[in-house]
Formats: C-alpha cells, sequence, structure tokens
C-alpha cells in the first residue's frame, strides 16, 4: 500500500458497529478505500462530516483511537499480463510467494459495457458433457451457474468444464472456499498443465466472510483486462455465490438495512446483477463467459439466493444424483440454458433442437410413470418403455461422465428413440425422422 | 414550476446513490438536479424534501463523490424529447442515445441527445391559417420510416390557439419553426418539430377513452384464441425465471398487429436487448414489408445500469407510447421486467429509511402500478382519428410465487394475466401460459364480444367457451386418473383427457423458433380450432384404455406436422387429409 506525501491519519473513532466504524474527516470520497489500524476498510456512508467505514476483516479489537488513513481511491487491481499463473487473495495481494504484480492500476466494479457495443453470443462451447451440450448448450458471452446441494460435484464438473473449453484464460473467484477444494482447483490445473492460464483470487474459509464481498469484482477486473484490452477468450469461474450473498447479508444487517425475503438485502438482485452482467461477447473478439456455483439448502430453489441468480444468469445447470443408475446427472428439468437457441441446429445438426425436446419429453413421461408406479398402480406397456429408455437416456447421455461430440450425441438419442418408441411416440418433425430414424 | 433563478446546493450526505443536498431556495418534488463530480454532472431527481435537505436519487454511480460539491437544479421534473427520429433507436432509461455515446464502456455523466434537431425533413401541412387548435392538434406531417408522423401542437400548450402560419410544403429542420400560433390574448409562440415532455405526467390530449373493442392479433394462438388482447388493452405476465416471459414478449413484438412496438427491457439482460437490435433489422415486418426495427424503439436500461434510471425508463417508455398515440398509431408497449421497476423503488424507499409495506416494498406501490397501467388505453383524438397503447409487462415474481406484492397489485390493474407456469415449461409445453388460470377480461366485454362475432364468425366465442371448458374437464378427467388408476376410470375419462391433449399440443402449444408455427394468423386458428372442436366432439370406440393413448398420439403427431407446414400447402393439405383417415378409423358408428 503506498503511502502519499501528507497523508493525514485520523485517531478519533467516535462509533464502532460489529461492521463498521464512524469517525469526523472531510474531504473523503465515496467508496473510498482506508485503513483502521492497517485493516482494509471502504466508506460506506457519508453524512456531512461523519463517514462511516466498513471494515473487511470485522471490527474485533478496534480502539477508538485507531489509525485511520484514507487512501484517495477506490479498491483497484494492478493488471497486466503477468496476472496469468498467479494466486492473489481477496484484496489482489499475492499469496503465492510470488512478487507484486506491476501494471496499470484499474478501479475494480467499474462501468458496464454499453448494451449497443455487445455482440450477440454466437460461439459454441464444447463440454463433452451432453447434459450440457445436448440439452443446455453453453454458448461464449453467457452466464450460467451450477444449482447444487453442497454435497453434490460441482468444483469438480465446472474444474472439467474449464479445462475443455478452450479458453485462453480461466479466471477462478474462490468465496468461502475451503482450502481442500482450493488445492484440487490448483491441483487439476496444474495437472492438466494449464496453470499459466490461470488466475486466482481466493478468499478461503480461512478468510475473513465479508473480504469475500471484493472476489467476484476483482476477478472480473482482470477478466475485463484479458477479454478487452487482449480480446482473449476469458472464463471466470466463482464458487460459491451463495456465500458470496451470505456476506452482503451480514453487511447490510449489521448495518441495520431492512431485510426483504431470506434476511437478504433489498438490493440482492442490482448486487448480483452487476457481477453477472459483465459477462459479454464484444464484437472484436474477446469475450468473458461466467460458470458459477450457487449451492441451495436441500434443493430449495426459491430461497432469495437462487431465485435471484436465476432471474439473472442465462439459466442453470442442476446437479442431481439419479439413483436409477448410481451416478450424478444433469438434470434435464430444471437446467436450461437461455442462449442455446443461437446454436443448436445451426452450428451442430438441424435435428439437434427437436432431438433434445423429444428425449426430454420422454424423459417426463417415464417420471409420470414412475409416479404412477409408486402410487401403486399397473403400468401400460408404454409407460414401461418410457422407464426403459430413462435409465438408459441417464447413463448414456445424461451422465457427468459422459464425454463424447454432439453428433455422437444425436445419434445415442436417435439409437434410443428407435429401440424404445415408434416414429408417432417420438413427435418429431417428418424430415428428421427421415434422414434420421434407426432401421 | 420555472423559477427565475434557478436553486443550488451542496452535497452534504451520500449513501450510495440516495444524496442528501442542502439547498439554498426552493425546489420541487421530483425536480431534475446535477451534481458536480470534479468536471462531471450527475444527474439525480429530488424524491423527498425535509427542510434545507434535498433528498435526491442518483441516476449513476455515486463513487468518489464528496461533500460540499456543487449542485445545480433545473427547475422541471424528467422530461424527454418528442419528434421525428425516435424510432428505431436505442435509448437508454433516460432517453440517451445510447449508439451516440463513445467508447464500449458506459461512462457516468455523459448525456446524449435522443433526436438530431438539424436533421431535416419532408415536411406537409395538415393545419392552416385561421384554425383553432388545441394541445395535440396535428399541425403538419413527416415521413419518419414509413409513418406519418404528425407534428403536434405542444402538450404544453393550455388552451385555445388560433394558427396564425403554416409552413408551406417544404424540406425543414426538426428545430426550424413549422408554425406559428396565437394564444388567446394575441400573444405569438413559435412551435417547431420538437417538444419535451415530463415523463411521470400523462399526456390526456384526447376527448375520450372508450372500453377497448378491437381484438389485436398478436400471431399467438394461447392468447388470440383464447385469452385475446384488444387495442389499448392492458395484460401482465407474471411467471418464474425460465418460464418463457421474454420469448413471449419477443415473439409480441415481431409479430403483434400494432404499428409501432416499443420494448422497455427494464433491469433485465443486456443480451436480451441485443438480440432485439441485432435480429430485428434483419426481419421482415409481414404488414408493411420494411424491416422489423424499423417499427421498433428500444428503451433499455438493462440490470446492470443505475438502478434509479431504471424506475425512469418505464416512465420513458409510457411517454414515447402517448405521443405516437396522439398521432393516431397503434402502439404496443412492452416492459420486460416491472418488477425490477417495483425492486427499484423499494432500494430506494428502504435507503430512506420509510416505513416498509408487505416484503419490504414502499406502501403505495399497488397505487404507481395501477396509475400506470392506467395510462394505456384506446383513445378518440381532438379531431375523431383514433389511437391506442396496448402494454404488456412481465412481473417476475420472487420466489414464483404469485402471492407477492407485485403481481397482486398488478393483477388489479391489468386486465389481460397469463400467466406462466413452471410445470408447463419444465415439460417444454410452450408458451407456458397456464390455460385454466389465465383469462382475458375482455372475453366478458359485448364490444369485444360483437367484434369477434363480426370479424371471425359468429359462434366464435362460444367454440373458445366450450375449448376453456373442455380443458378443464380433461384436467379433471386427468386428476381421476391419477388417483383410481388407469383402469379404474371409464373408457370416457380417457377419451376426455386425450381430447383436452389434442387442444393443449395443437392449439396451446407452439414454437416459438419454428419459422412456420412461431406466428399463426387468426384465419388460421379458427381453421385449426375447428379442426380440433371437430376430434373433440367426435364418438370414438376404443376396446380398452390402452388403445386410447398410441391413437391419440398419433393423432397429436399429425396435427403437429400440420402447425409446421405452410397453411394451405400441399403437405399442410396431405396431413390433413391423413387426420381424417385417422379420425374414421375409430369414428363411433
Ligand atoms: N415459446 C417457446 N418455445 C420454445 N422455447 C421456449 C418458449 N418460451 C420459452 N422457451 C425456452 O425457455 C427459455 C427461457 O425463456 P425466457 O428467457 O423467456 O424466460 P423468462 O421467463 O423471461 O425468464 P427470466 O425471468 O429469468 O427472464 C428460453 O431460452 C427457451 O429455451
Ligand atoms: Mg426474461
Amino acid at each position: 500500500m503506498e503511502t502519499k506525501a501528507f497523508q493525514k491519519i485520523y485517531t478519533k473513532v467516535t462509533q464502532i458497529t460489529k461492521a463498521t466504524c464512524t469517525l469526523q474527516a472531510s474531504g473523503i470520497g465515496y467508496e473510498e478505500m482506508a485503513t483502521v489500524n492497517g485493516r482494509l476498510a471502504q466508506v460506506v456512508k457519508i453524512n456531512g462530516d461523519n463517514v462511516t467505514l466498513q471494515i473487511f476483516s470485522g471490527t474485533e479489537g478496534i480502539p477508538t483511537n485507531a489509525e485511520v488513513v484514507f487512501l484517495g481511491r477506490p479498491p483497484v487491481l494492478k493488471v497486466g499480463e503477468e496476472l496469468a499463473g498467479r494466486f492473489f487473495n481477496a484484496y489482489g495481494q499475492p499469496i503465492d510467494g510470488g512478487p507484486e504484480v506491476e501494471g496499470e492500476e484499474r478501479e475494480i466494479g467499474g462501468p458496464s459495457v454499453n448494451p449497443v457495443r455487445r455482440k450477440q453470443p454466437s460461439e459454441l462451447i464444447a463440454t463433452g458433457i451432453a447434459g450440457i451440450d445436448l440439452n443446455n448448450t453453453l454458448v461464449t458471452g453467457q452466464k450460467i451457474p451450477f444449482f447444487a446441494d453442497p454435497d453434490q460435484p460441482f468444483n469438480q464438473v465446472m474444474a472439467m468444464v474449464a479445462l475443455r473449453a478452450k479458453a485462453d484464460k480461466i479466471i477462478l473467484g474462490g468465496m468461502g472456499l475451503t482450502n481442500d477444494d482450493y488445492l484440487y482447483y490448483k491441483n487439476v490445473f496444474d495437472n492438466a498443465g494449464a496453470l499459466d492460464r490461470i488466475i486466482s483470487f481466493v478468499n478461503t474459509t480461512e478468510n475473513p466472510p465479508v473480504e469475500r464481498l471484493l472476489v467476484p469484482d476483482m476477478a472480473l477486473t482482470a477478466a475485463e483486462y484479458f477479454a478487452f484490452d487482449k480480446k482473449e477468450t476469458v472464463l471466470v469461474l466463482l464458487t460459491d455465490m451463495t456465500l458470496y450473498a451470505d456476506a452482503l447479508s451480514i453487511v447490510s444487517n449489521r448495518m441495520d438495512q431492512i431485510p426483504s425475503k431470506d434476511s437478504m438485502p433489498g438490493s440482492l438482485y442490482s448486487d448480483l446483477a452487476k457481477i453477472y452482467e459483465k459477462a459479454v461477447q464484444f464484437p472484436e473478439g474477446g469475450s468473458i463467459t461466467i460458470i458459477a456455483v450457487t449451492t441451495l439448502s436441500s434443493g430449495d430453489i426459491t430461497h432469495a439466493i437462487p431465485d435471484n441468480t436465476g432471474y439473472i444468469t442465462e439459466g442453470q445447470l442442476f446437479l442431481r444424483r439419479d439413483s436409477d443408475i448410481g451416478k450424478v446427472i444433469v438434470d434435464p428439468f430444471r437446467s436450461l440454458s437461455r442462449l442455446k437457441q443461437l446454436v443448436i441446429g445451426k452450428q451442430t445438426r438441424k435435428d439437434h433442437p427437436q432431438v433434445m425436446n423429444a428425449a426430454v419429453r420422454l424423459y417426463a413421461d417415464a417420471s409420470n410413470a414412475k409416479t404412477k408406479l409408486e402410487n401403486g398402480f399397473d403400468l401400460t406397456d408404454y409407460d414401461v418403455r418410457t422407464m426403459n429408455f430413462a435409465r438408459e437416456y441417464s447413463n448414456d447421455l445424461l451422465a457427468i461422465d459422459v464425454n463424447i461430440d454432439t453428433t455422437m450425441m444425436l445419434d445415442k438419442a436417435w439409437e434410443l428413440f428407435g429401440k424404445h418408441f415408434s416414429k408417432a411416440e417420438v413427435g418429431i418433425k417428418q424430415e428428421f425422422v427421415d434422414l434420421y430414424w434407426p432401421v | 414550476m420555472e423559477k427565475n433563478k434557478l436553486t443550488t446546493g451542496k452535497v452534504a450526505g451520500i449513501i450510495a446513490n440516495l444524496v442528501i443536498v442542502d439547498v439554498d431556495g426552493p425546489v420541487s418534488q421530483n425536480e431534475i438536479c446535477y451534481i458536480n463530480l470534479g468536471g462531471v454532472k450527475l444527474m439525480a431527481e429530488v424524491i423527498k424534501v425535509l427542510g434545507s435537505k434535498a433528498y435526491t436519487q442518483v441516476f449513476e454511480s455515486t463513487r468518489g463523490l464528496k461533500i460540499g460539491e456543487s449542485v445545480d437544479f433545473m427547475g422541471h421534473m424528467l422530461e424527454v424529447t418528442l419528434g421525428p427520429g425516435i424510432l428505431s433507436r436505442n435509448f437508454d432509461g433516460l432517453q440517451n442515445d445510447l449508439d451516440k455515446m463513445e467508447g464500449t464502456f458506459l461512462k457516468r455523466g455523459e448525456y446524449t441527445a435522443p433526436i438530431n434537431v438539424d436533421q431535416e425533413w419532408p415536411f406537409s401541412p395538415l393545419a392552416k391559417a385561421g384554425d383553432q387548435v388545441l394541445a395535440g392538434d396535428w399541425l403538419g406531417e413527416v415521413k419518419e420510416n414509413w409513418i406519418g408522423h404528425k407534428i403536434m401542437v405542444p402538450f404544453k400548450f393550455e388552451g385555445k390557439y388560433t394558427v396564425k402560419s403554416v409552413k408551406a410544403e417544404g424540406i425543414y429542420k426538426a428545430s426550424d419553426t413549422i408554425a406559428v400560433l396565437t394564444d388567446k390574448d394575441g400573444r405569438e409562440v413559435n412551435v417547431s418539430m420538437v417538444q419535451k415532455w415530463p415523463v411521470k405526467v400523462p399526456i390526456k390530449a384526447y376527448t375520450d377513452k372508450p372500453r377497448p373493442f378491437r381484438l389485436m392479433e398478436t400471431g399467438v394462438r394461447i392468447i388470440d384464441t383464447m385469452n385475446p388482447i384488444v387495442e389499448g388493452g392492458t395484460g401482465f405476465v407474471p411467471g418464474p425465471f425460465g418460464s418463457g416471459k421474454t420469448v413471449l414478449q419477443h415473439a409480441l413484438s415481431k409479430q403483434a398487429e400494432a404499428d409501432l412496438i416499443i420494448v422497455a427491457a427494464c433491469g433485465e439482460r443486456a443480451n436480451e436487448v441485443v438480440e432485439i437490435f441485432t435480429e430485428f433489422p434483419e426481419l421482415d415486418d409481414p404488414r408493411t414489408g420494411r424491416k422489423l426495427m424499423e417499427r421498433t424503439t428500444i428503451i433499455a436500461n438493462t440490470s446492470n445500469m443505475p438502478v434509479a434510471a431504471r424506475e425512469a425508463s418505464v416512465y420513458t417508455a409510457m411517454t414515447l407510447g402517448e405521443y405516437y398515440r396522439s398521432m393516431g398509431l397503434k402502439v404496443l408497449l412492452l416492459a420486460d421486467s416491472t418488477s425490477r421497476w417495483a425492486q427499484a423503488l423499494r432500494e430506494m424507499s428502504n435507503r430512506m429509511e420509510e416505513l416498509p409495506g408487505p416484503d419490504a416494498f414502499p406502501m403505495d406501490l399497488p397505487a404507481i402500478i395501477s396509475s400506470f397501467y392506467a395510462r394505456a388505453g384506446y383513445v378518440y383524438l381532438n379531431n375523431g382519428s383514433t389511437g391506442s397503447i396496448t402494454f404488456i409487462g412481465t412481473v417476475s415474481p420472487a420466489g414464483g410465487n404469485l402471492k407477492e406484492p407485485v403481481t397482486e397489485s398488478t393483477k388489479k390493474a391489468a386486465r389481460c394475466f397469463f400467466a406462466l407456469s413452471q410445470q408447463r415449461a419444465d415439460s417444454k409445453r410452450y408458451p407456458a401460459v397456464d390455460p385454466i388460470d389465465s383469462y382475458s377480461k375482455y372475453l366478458e366485454y359485448p364490444e369485444l364480444q360483437e367484434y369477434l362475432a363480426e370479424n371471425i364468425s359468429p359462434d366464435w366465442l362460444q367454440n373458445v367457451l366450450e375449448t376453456k371448458n373442455l380443458l378443464l374437464r380433461g384436467k379433471e378427467a386427468y386428476e381421476q386418473i391419477n388417483i383410481l388408476g388407469d383402469d379404474g376410470v371409464p373408457i370416457d375419462y380417457h377419451l376426455r383427457y386425450w381430447k383436452s391433449e389434442v387442444i393443449d399440443f395443437v392449439i396451446l402449444q407452439q414454437d416459438a423458433f419454428d419459422k412456420i408455427d412461431a406466428s399463426t394468423p387468426i384465419e388460421r386458428q379458427k381453421d385449426m380450432l375447428g379442426k380440433v372442436l371437430e376430434v373433440c366432439h367426435t364418438g370414438f370406440d376404443f376396446d380398452g384404455f390402452e388403445e386410447v393413448n398410441p391413437y391419440f398420439k398419433r393423432l397429436i403427431n399429425v396435427f403437429k406436422q400440420m402447425n409446421y407446414s405452410l397453411y394451405q400447402s400441399g403437405d399442410f393439405k396431405k396431413y390433413e387429409a391423413e387426420l381424417d383417415a385417422i379420425i374414421k378409423e375409430r369414428k363411433a358408428a
């Protein structure tokens, strides 16, 4: 932290709460950074001479005569090619033992892209996972979270997707990551020989939770540097956004704001949107794709965090353990990629949209049949066939361990249609049935 | 509101985008001011006054703002600029022309002119010297894209004026004086093609606002056939995330029988706006043969843009709609999502520590929503012509639960309810409009009933009501089957259920991404409903319930192929014949 020549030191704190302290000061800018006895803090309220600072690591042990120094700038990150391969904490300070990055200082949480300067996303991201590529195709410039219970292997799936996605840079924003998961990511990227493409900003469970609030903006400022300045394809992984939102609610509750649903701040939607909307396809070629994790508590998507997220992101991917096949699958009912129609049937085979929909419809029929069975009713022949289909569909296509290309996925789906159903039952446009129905 | 000397002030407090200003003179509620931030001017609006303190909501980020910075009050409320050149533009919520902004990233304090006042337009007069005129009366006309853009007596003019002179046919700049009027005291006023109007005040330059009665065709079957919207009507589309609100609105904006479409992207995704201005310039408007973008104007205040401007954006959009309605045009106004606007109100109200209403929304939310919807409508203008604003907003209920303040308030204000159901979306029955819960109050209007009888067919209403009834009976049968088991109910229950499935698959479900199926003209809707009802009226012979399902699956499949084929094409007729053959197979003697 550089100190300016005549930096004024304040030593008279007038009020201390769990998250904030207030003092009299003048000439202070809103959202300016400061240190309070060396701890980083940010201006969150100014009322006349009274300046309220949010101290990221908490106010425990802060005395009324603490030394407060204002840094004269909002939070910044130094950007440059040297960011590549490096690991930082939430403040953008190296935690890998390497040197400070030299580069241009950029304010984090900067302005939005003018919507008319965006390009419509159009590049398919192939992951090999049929639950994604077939049913929920991803596109560069998209923002999409995994919705998963904490015991699902979302970090593994996300690392797999990241490595297969052919991105120029992968930026990991870890919030409340356990040390084990942090090391897991590090190992996987290392083993794949990808470390030089990775940049990490990590807040682990060992760090104060409020510091997390800086992580997404740090990660996305780095992302904008590579995607906009360097025109690279950037993939940003944010895990776990639920812990980020929890930190927001800690701060707003401590500041006595009126909570809205699920004790989240009323501004949760805007707060999350500011992060996710950084996903962008630039016309000049660079792009930022955001894949996030939002952990659920026992599958409840009506909770304010997943609910607001779903309203912002371009779909969501649900992981679920399918007890019939004993594997984790990408749930075809609740998962959705909103941008898939920009590429499916265009960059993939023409029958893709219809095959995808037909398979999911038949899978839904199977789940109705299953309910019937559970309620003790006899199954019709059709019911039995849908259930057989569902089992194979789940195992051969939905399971996350599948790794094939999209054309093979489509062929596999036709094979299953032909095996279990008549043409009329599948209900696909005649021209495709004529072309692909297995004989 | 005009003041001789404009009030100034100094920043006294900052909490996010709520800035408290010490003022040295009079200020009005909703007055616009500019806050100085190191040479950059941040636009803000007064939302509360307490003694000499004005509480303002800033339409930009306040990062770096300091106490004591100077503030200039403008003496007017938030206004839009009205004149030729609005069509096909991409504005932000404050009517800045986004295309005129420099750079890739939005810079705060950058405000761009909504229209180019130096642009020249071929003008022809509609009024002549000696005419008595009122605000909103037409003085002349210029061609804007394909519409006759009326140059009107400014809406701010009160009382009667006499036309002293109107420019002859010719090319004039938007800022040129095109007419001189004299007021009742003989004072002369110059009128150009450009005027301003405060967005929060409805434009009332009309003589009468009757109940709307003309069907507005949208090409969406579940709307036109089942729950019709009318010219000048209101409707709303609540639905959990991912249920298809935006896809439905985009379909309406492409297909609806309107002269002009104004899309307010209010606190939603930027990529959805990009989709419109990427695709619409390529797509044809079947009514005019021109490009769709020529009739479309976008007000984009996406979710990452300043929250306060989000609230302004819906008012900006409505005011532009009222302006074009006063020209005798049919305007369709779409807002996605009105919940984001309500949330912007909530954020501000919380920051001001107002007493919260349900779910921490402001207490007066229902009143705000209902007076907004009330601005839509079908009107008779002073000269006897008609114009309309049809307004359809989406609502994004928290947790998908319709018992929340925004949905409930909107339900009281809007006359059509297109409820999107999670369950239908999950099973990909798009558009996921719930056929049982949704309604159009207009179907109960004798005015519309008469219109439908005349323009579609005398028995149309009866057929629609019967279809609704069949759907309900099908649902009941389905529930019985689920309780009692397939073989625990008479075959008739299966038939009833499957007939309702035919209605569902053939009429209700519609593929918004299929070139042909996406839009169905009313003539074709009538034909298909007739065909479907024919099936529903047919008695079928089956030996066991097991035969019912495969039979109807076949039937539905052929129906769907018809929906995918060009109307009355060879394929269409081939499938129709196939259908008749299938019906015959099982028709009861
Ligand atoms: N009529 C339709 N035909 C085919 N697919 C549809 C249709 N309507 C919706 N969908 C599918 O559902 C997805 C979500 O739709 P949409 O974006 O309109 O949801 P939404 O209700 O606006 O969600 P949000 O509240 O999050 O904005 C689309 O991307 C598309 O895949
Ligand atoms: Mg939407």
